[in-house]
């Protein structure tokens, strides 16, 4: 039974007779019982036919009960679309009782001037069947959806005109109703639909997700629609990049609170025109939100790149860390692409030692999110057999914002590194025992004029806290280094065109290169270690 | 020059950078520039080994980087990653003049078209790292060419093997080339 008053009736009344669908006529009524908007179309819009015909008040109408015999029988709908604004409510006594079937077939078979078929033809079982089809076809772990509707941005237009209309016929009765009150469609198609989908894939169907499943809906015929409110809101419609027109929705919305009634009304029919077509839905688009991976990494190869090197779209390298990591996480999350970031980065033909770089991938919409420690274990052995040139460990899943433990703090940590120094000058074991004594020596770096095309111009001050020299030959030693993180060591060995001050050629006195760099520790505790 | 042999490995002018040169700039003979050109496009502009200050080891008397009434190199300044406000250069721009203790006024030049990113200013303070290490400490500019001008820059240029040459034909062309 439907839960509309007596007072109601001669809203339904006029929404019917302005093309709107019963559903529809359910929202601007406020009608919140789910359940009504869940019986089938046909047998709603047949109950809805009997409550407007009802005068005696007989029938089984539950809301009818108080009902007046004056009020007028029913109307046919189509014939009072042009008159229906002017006579509306219950003032059109004279219309002869139409059969029933007609005001159905009128009410059914006519595209809603409001919701454009949305509520008609998209929220049965038939619909429910094709989105879950295709869901199922993409093949995703998931335990629960989100069910996302995208409507044309000029329904909100229509929506307005209608409830101008509505307004209209509850200031006369004297109801108290604000806009607010009325189902939104997406809330009606929602409340239809969450159901049925839920039945078709058996998992719940929820407010909240982590897998969306998003249907949209177009209706080209009446994409001009909404065109005249940038005559009367130019300011909010501004053109964006990323935006394909500027008729957003939120855009419309926000245009349509701030004209007029009088200049809507004058602007746009009230109620809305009827289109000859419905909408057209559009594919149905799954997402699930990205799952993050960590773990840290060392390099062993002189020759191979942290990320893939391109230079004039041609490959300098055939690898790159990234990819020997990510794509063993590609196939085994079935992802559709991926965002790779560390705790810094090194040069090619650097070494990363010791514990490893802490480094984390975003995974874009996995297909499969869902992973034991065990199978994680499994994965990084996947990923270390695949390559000699690197190795992981502690890989692990990760949430979003523990991701942001990896880059805090990165300019305070301390990196410890190795170097093969070669000195011009012959050297003796006595020539470098002065180094192990510096501490904290503080440095001034221009940005090295190897980095200098893609950041900006700055003098950077950075500590070295400690230094080892270890003897060789007479033209090359080992120099350990502790340092702050951000330290060009390249630079302040070789002094970058004197752009690095002091550095190792000024503190020997002759003329020094790096020949080898190893990074033997980054010192970030994040990700947590994992126990093999 | 060091022997690459001797090193074990090139110098870091040899791993990163292309040696370019100009000869006789403005016609003056034997005013030579040598542009390192970094892979990555940026160009530091040195006094090439024939030139006379480095042929007839000068003493300097002074460097001056304001090049006109209402223009000083010590004045640009460049901001952001895009290199925002720097002097855009052509290629006879002048970087600066060196007068030598015996009168001698050298103009150096860009020698490429780029925006200026910086000057050596350490050359105002101690002048000899001019002579003794022209080629790194001793660098007059930083210029960063436009992305799209990176391969064209260099086309009016000489490469080493063509300088060695001009520089060989001025031996034999006169016992006093410069």
């Amino acid at each position: 039974m439907l839960p509309l008053k007596t007072k109601d009736r001669p809203i339904v009344r006029a929404l019917l007779a302005a093309g709107c669908c019963a559903r529809c006529v359910l929202r601007f009524c406020c009608i919140g019982l789910q359940s009504a908007y869940r019986q089938t179309y046909e047998d709603l819009a047949s109950e809805l036919h009997a409550f407007v015909s009802d005068e005696e008040g007989d029938k089984p109408s539950d809301g009818a009960k108080q009902e007046r015999p004056e009020d007028p029988p029913c109307k046919k709908a189509r014939l009072e679309t042009e008159q229906g604004d002017a006579e509306d409510g219950d003032g059109a006594g004279g219309t002869q009782p139409q059969p029933e079937t007609d005001v159905d077939t009128a009410v059914s078979s006519t595209v809603c001037v409001v919701c454009l078929g949305v509520l008609q033809h998209y929220c049965d079982k038939t619909f429910a069947k094709k989105v879950s089809e295709v869901v199922t076809a993409e093949d995703y772990q998931f335990d629960s959806l989100v069910l996302s509707v995208s409507l044309p941005a000029q329904l909100s237009v229509r929506e307005h005109s209608t409830w101008l209309l509505v307004k209209k016929q509850v200031r006369e009765k004297g109801v108290c109703l604000g806009k607010d009150d009325v189902i939104q469609v997406k809330e009606a198609f929602k409340w239809i639909m969450n159901d049925l989908v839920s039945r078709e894939l058996g998992v719940p169907v929820l407010a909240k997700s982590l897998f969306e499943v998003s249907v949209g809906f177009t209706h080209p015929e009446t994409d001009g629609d909404c065109h005249f409110l940038a005559t009367t809101c130019s300011d909010c419609f501004k053109p964006a990049k990323n935006k394909l027109s500027v008729f957003t929705r939120m855009a419309v919305v926000k245009a349509l609170e701030k004209i007029s009634e009088e200049n809507f009304r004058r602007r746009f029919p009230c109620p809305p025109s009827r289109p000859s077509t419905g909408c057209a839905a559009q594919d149905v688009q799954c997402l699930h939100v990205s799952v993050f991976v960590a773990g840290r990494y060392n390099k062993f190869s002189r020759t191979l790149p942290q990320t893939p090197w391109v230079i004039d779209g041609e490959r300098r390298m055939e690898s790159s860390v990234e990819e020997l990591i990510t794509a063993p996480l590609l196939s085994s999350f079935r992802s559709e692409g991926f965002n790779f970031c560390s705790s810094g980065r090194e040069d090619v033909d650097v070494r990363t030692l010791g514990n490893g770089r802490p480094f984390a991938v975003e995974l874009l919409n996995p297909h499969r999110a869902q992973f034991s420690r065990a199978e994680m274990h499994q994965l990084q052995e996947a990923i270390n057999s695949s390559s000699e040139l690197i190795r992981v460990r502690d890989l692990q899943i990760v949430t979003r914002d523990a991701v942001a433990h990896m880059k805090e703090g990165e300019e305070d940590k301390t990196k410890s590194y190795g170097a093969l120094i070669w000195t011009q000058r012959p050297i003796e074991k006595d020539d470098i025992e002065f180094i192990n004594n510096i501490k904290e020596l503080r440095i001034a770096q221009k940005t090295p004029l190897r980095v200098l095309h893609r950041r900006p111009l700055a003098v950077r001050q950075r500590l070295i806290h400690t230094m080892a020299a270890s003897f060789l030959d007479a033209h090359h030693f080992h120099l350990n280094l502790r340092t702050q993180a951000g330290t060009y060591i390249k630079e302040f060995v070789h002094g970058d065109f004197g752009r690095t001050k002091p550095n190792l050629c000024e503190l020997m006195n002759a003329d020094t290169d790096i020949l080898e760099l190893d990074v033997e520790s980054v010192d970030v505790d994040w990700p947590p270690a994992v126990e093999d | 020059m060091e022997s690459a042999e001797y090193r074990g490995t090139p110098s870091v002018i040899d791993r990163y950078f292309t040696r370019w040169y100009k000869t006789d700039l403005k016609g003056k003979p034997c005013e030579d520039h040598c542009i390192l050109q970094h892979s990555n496009r940026i160009c530091v502009i040195t006094l090439a080994e024939s030139h006379p200050i480095l042929q007839k080891k000068k003493r300097i008397q002074s460097i001056n980087y304001q090049i006109s009434a209402g223009c000083s190199r010590l004045q640009n300044k460049v901001s952001g990653k895009s290199k925002r406000g720097g002097q855009f250069l052509t290629e006879l721009a002048p970087l600066c003049r060196i007068t030598s203790t015996d009168g001698e006024e050298y103009t150096i030049f860009s020698c490429i078209r780029g925006r200026l990113l910086e000057v050596n200013e350490d050359i105002l303070k101690t002048p000899d790292l001019l002579l003794e290490k022209p080629s790194t400490e001793g660098y007059i500019a930083v210029i960063l060419p436009k992305f799209e001008e990176s391969k064209s820059i260099t086309e009016g240029l000489l490469t080493r093997a063509e300088y060695e040459d001009v520089l060989l034909k001025r031996t034999g062309e006169s016992k006093e080339p410069c």
